[in-house]
């Protein structure tokens, strides 16, 4: 997979609320599939086609544990797609830096005292 | 009940082919919609980027409005800049408009034959203006491109131009 790939594979399988919620399970740590299915009102099965596209996409695999086959998070893909996106989040976050030093700088001063250049 | 104020830019993706800003500004929102609008103020904020120079800042704010606007590298005067059209001006709260991509000298990945719709809504409560911008490109590929490349990308190698020459003046 290209690195542009691997980024529409990992949104993909975060545009899913059940997706997410199970990532935000498996953030405190390793979970079975039955673990994971209780707190939905879903079938085994349902979860498990979740957590296939999960694991295509990078964000969860399977503990080495033979009985339970725990999932567990995978932090590198996510921490690569916040990354695009903070890079994008801090361009924008330095041009409204200086828009509130502006918007600052109008209101010590009101604009009503427009003054005329002669 | 104490508002809280979002004052860190927020990025989200609504859809394949948008990308949203949200920002929270001390401010009411007719300053700052005068920010956005009105091209002396527009230009101090906008295009204050170290290295950079904004010579062509210029704005009608209307419906059917044209707008354009250029940046130049101080380093070695490559341009580039974004031009285009107010579809929807409705003051101090909502506009749209249409934004080419011109890529000049400078160049990059985005498109420039379809235009970005850029929705951009202004609401304000106990004084603090709440500000949307929202990006749609047309298609995915050209909403990566913005976001992957595009201006992010020549700002960034504008500030790695200006590491690299504090870099030098301390070395040498």
């Amino acid at each position: 997979m290209t690195p542009s790939q691997r980024l529409d594979a990992t949104f993909a399988a975060l545009a899913d609320p059940t997706r997410r919620a199970i990532l935000a399970r498996l953030a405190q740590g390793h979970a079975s599939v039955v673990e994971l299915a209780e707190p939905f009102a879903m079938s085994q099965p349902a979860i498990s086609k979740h957590l296939k596209v999960l694991e295509q996409a990078g964000l969860i695999s399977t503990a080495q544990d033979a009985q339970r086959r725990p999932r567990k998070i995978e932090g590198a893909r996510l921490a690569e797609a916040t990354a695009w996106l903070e890079e994008y989040r801090q361009f924008w976050e330095r041009r409204y830096s200086a828009l509130d030093e502006l918007l600052g700088q109008l209101q010590a001063k009101p604009p009503k005292s427009k003054r005329k250049r002669r | 009940m104490t508002t809280t104020i979002n004052d860190k830019a927020q990025i989200s993706l609504p859809s394949d082919t948008e990308v949203r800003v949200t920002r929270d500004f001390k401010a009411p929102r007719k300053l700052v919609w005068q920010a956005h609008t009105e091209p002396e103020l527009f230009q101090r904020w906008i295009g204050g980027y170290p290295g950079w120079s904004m010579p062509v800042c210029e704005m009608d704010v209307r419906p059917g409005g044209k707008f354009r606007w250029r940046w130049r590298s101080d380093d070695d005067g490559t341009e580039f800049g974004f031009h285009g059209d107010y579809r929807e001006v409705d003051a101090p709260g909502k506009m749209v408009h249409a934004e080419y991509y011109d890529p000049g000298d400078f160049g990059g990945a985005m498109p420039t034959d379809n235009p970005a719709i850029i929705r951009t809504t202004f609401t304000e409560k106990d004084g603090i203006t709440t500000l949307v911008v929202s990006m749609d490109y047309g298609s995915k590929e050209a909403r990566d491109a913005a976001i992957s490349t595009g201006m992010t990308d020549g700002m960034e190698t504008s500030y790695d131009r200006l590491d690299k020459l504090v870099g030098e003046q301390r070395g040498g």
